[in-house]
């Protein structure tokens, strides 16, 4: 329960840009699945999280996209230490808190916040704004008179007016519960923000609003973010990186911006596709990979490349040995035996990333699947 | 698929003929006017799709034609035909015969609206049988058959299954094989992909399409995304606070839009396929409270193009020179070609500084 496990590291330098505020390390969150009537027996275990290896430097996004199911909140909820992981390591600038007890938490705890999908089943019915706000100051023990100034403050901050504070959330539309949530999250000036769908439950134009007042946050307070989204069209506009996870495994990290205009692995190819362009010609024109199917229960995921059964390349390879995260040029990562939009000198430069889950093969992709060749299609 | 705005309209009688509906509730702060005077035509085989925000009587309009609306404190106005029945003022006997056999509703979350101790099989022939009286065993067989059609795989297995042991997707298409068991003529979906991953929004909404192709069925699409929108959509009738603001063809609405609303709502959409733009154009503020809305035109107080005229409430009528083609906006065509270009070839709203300077 000690949070001195790792080698101590120079405080002033993990401010540096390119240091990492967050790690995350082989980090795996299995649920058992308990039978039984009087003693419960583990008969299986669901795969929620697998093996996955992402850092967030500080004042960076980084998005982390996929479908329902995938793990995607269950890794956010273990970096916040709400539930607890089952096996590798989360640091928090370079200290371990994975297994860090109640009290070695609470001073990391001001310092990483969240923010939650549904604006309307995570505030207090009963409480006043002023009241849900200023709660976390008096938890942490600011005094009681400067709370009040401290969460008009706060109010100003989000957009909203000084009036609002003694209404109580139902006097308020979603895009403003949302901005009482992002009001909460800031209270403590964390370093640290976990945006846990923060927009899917509101209107498209109320979405940029909000997407645009997070923006201006993190500049203004070099806030980092770990933003968690089903889609790959809301987190582009604030993400530095991106990270594709499927079924409890990472399958393409890379540059926000590459992602879009070269999507090397097939699954995120396909999340693109789905996304339908507000463009009836241009719609009507393009070629679309529907992937069929759904992704596997992750009781029993799939030997070999997860996501394997639903691919449109898959072969004999992918049935067999996992792919490892193979490093292109760009810092852009992808797990896959059969990559798209890839030349042959960038196979050739690819490396087996560090990052790869341990049960990872060695196997990187042939010169020969080049700009996605790929096998007989 | 696309509709050619400049052919004219078929001749024949409309399948579903809305007119000036107009649906109110009674509540504590006041009247709400959830509808305000809406009137649109369904023709067979069309896809129409209301587009609107939350709180915009998208959804009203859609579960009125049902007769799911009729709560005590409720009003109603206008009339809407279906077939030679006055939907509106129908009893309850006569609205039961409707629905299902001809009109269906395809519910927006598949979580709730499925009876969760009862399997998905009998659901259906439950409601095959309260419409026409076949034997039991060949409403299952016809079930079998339906679950098949919208891709559930292993139907005759998984007929008999509870609806916890589908999944979300799974759950949407046995809402659609129950909408469509009695081959109804309409099919109304209520924001039908809208609680889906998007890559079984894409499969779900390709089998409403084929589905449209095979039984001819016309449907009314209600929803809040015009990406889907653009992907199935015949003709488009776009909402705000309660009135039709703009309806019109998929090409229309997309490439002629004449509303700033619809304007708002096209620039919001963020664009994969398109570089990212430095900030999201928002539309700025809130849609008004249905029981207290702003004279006139209900999105003045958020148009960046306000002008002395928006005070009075402007018809919805076809300004733009084609017929078909109606919207509720003051300016002239020629100022919405100009306004609308916030970059080029880049519709928008622009921002209320923006408009001012």
């Amino acid at each position: 329960m000690s949070v001195e496990a790792t080698e101590p590291r120079d405080e002033t330098t993990s401010t540096d840009r390119g240091t990492p505020l967050i790690e995350v390390e082989h980090l795996k969150v299995f649920f058992p699945v308990k039978q039984g009537l009087l003693i419960d027996r583990e008969v299986a275990r669901v795969h929620a999280v697998n093996d996955t290896t992402v850092s967030i430097p500080e004042g960076e996004t980084l998005g982390l996209v996929g479908e329902s199911g995938c793990g995607k909140t269950t890794m956010s909820r273990a970096i916040m230490r709400l539930i607890d992981s089952t096996d590798g390591a989360i640091r928090f600038r370079g200290e371990d808190i994975t297994k860090a007890g109640r009290k070695a938490m609470e001073p990391v705890r001001r310092e990483m916040q969240m923010v939650f999908q549904d604006p309307f089943a995570s505030l207090n019915p009963r409480k006043r704004v002023t009241q849900i706000i200023g709660m976390p100051l008096r938890l942490h023990g600011v005094q009681r008179t400067e709370v009040d100034a401290k969460v008009r403050e706060l109010l100003d901050r989000v957009g909203l007016h000084p009036e609002h504070l003694n209404r109580f959330p139902h006097e308020f539309s979603g895009g403003q519960r949302q901005r009482i949530g992002v009001a909460r999250a800031l209270a403590l000036e964390p370093r640290l923000i976990v945006l846990d769908e923060p927009v899917s439950a509101l209107d498209v134009s109320i979405q940029a609003q909000i997407i645009n007042l997070l923006d201006d946050l993190q500049d203004d307070m070099r806030l980092t973010y770990l933003f968690v989204a089903h889609d790959l069209s809301v987190v582009r506009h604030v993400s530095d990186r991106i990270a594709v996870m499927y079924l409890g495994k990472l399958m393409e990290v890379s540059p926000a911006e590459e992602l879009y205009t070269k999507p090397i692995h097939p699954y995120t190819s396909a999340l693109l596709s789905a996304i339908p362009i507000p463009d009836p010609e241009e719609n009507r024109r393009r070629e679309r990979v529907v992937v069929s199917g759904e992704p596997p229960n992750p009781i029993n995921p799939p030997p070999g490349c997860v996501f394997h059964p639903r691919c449109p390349r898959a072969t004999e390879i992918c049935r067999e040995a996992e792919p490892p995260l193979a490093r292109y040029p760009g810092g852009h990562l992808a797990a896959c035996h059969h990559p798209l939009h890839v030349s042959a000198e960038e196979i050739k430069s690819a490396t087996k990333d560090p990052t790869s889950p341990l049960s990872a093969g060695d196997d990187l992709p042939p010169a020969s699947e080049a700009d996605g060749a790929g096998p007989t299609a | 698929m696309s509709v050619d705005p400049a052919s004219p309209r078929p001749a024949a009688e409309p399948l579903l003929e809305v007119r000036e509906l107009e649906v109110s509730f009674n509540t504590e702060e006041g009247t709400v006017q959830a509808v305000d005077g809406v009137s649109f035509e369904l023709d067979a085989g069309e896809i129409l799709a209301v587009v609107g925000e939350s709180g915009c009587g998208k959804s009203v309009t859609a579960m009125t034609l049902m007769g799911l609306t009729r709560y005590p404190n409720a009003r109603f106005g206008g009339t809407a035909h279906y077939k030679g029945t006055e939907l509106l003022g129908a009893s309850d006997q006569q609205l039961r015969a409707v629905r299902g056999a001809e009109i269906a509703m395809i519910f927006q979350d598949p979580m709730t609206s499925l009876n969760p101790v009862q399997r998905i099989g009998k659901q259906i022939i439950e409601q095959i049988q309260e419409h026409e009286g076949i034997p039991d065993q060949q409403a299952r067989e016809r079930t079998i058959e339906l679950l098949d059609l919208v891709g559930i795989p292993r139907a005759r297995e998984r007929v008999d299954s509870y609806p916890f042991e589908f999944s979300g997707g799974m759950r949407q298409r046995v809402m659609i094989a129950m909408a469509l068991s009695c081959n109804p003529s309409i099919l109304i979906a209520d924001e039908p992909t809208t609680a889906l991953d998007v890559t079984i929004q894409a499969q779900i909404l390709e089998r409403i399409r084929d589905l449209r192709e095979q039984t001819g069925a016309a449907v009314i699409l209600v929803t809040h995304d015009l990406g889907v929108v653009a992907d199935i959509a015949d003709r488009i009738v776009v909402m705000y606070a309660g009135r039709i603001v703009e309806r019109g063809s998929l090409d229309q609405i997309y490439y002629d839009p004449q509303h700033p609303y619809t304007w708002g709502l096209l620039g919001s959409i963020t664009r994969v396929d398109r570089p990212r733009p430095e900030r999201l154009p928002a539309i700025a503020g809130l849609p008004p409270s249905l029981a207290d809305r702003p004279e006139g035109c209900h999105f003045r107080p958020r148009c960046p193009h306000e002008f002395a005229e928006c005070v009075k409430t402007p018809p919805l009528e076809a300004r733009g020179g084609q017929a078909n083609h109606e919207d509720r906006c003051w300016l002239s065509p020629d100022e919405k070609r100009v306004k609308r270009e916030v970059e080029p070839g880049e519709i928008g709203l622009g921002s209320k500084e923006g408009a001012a300077a």
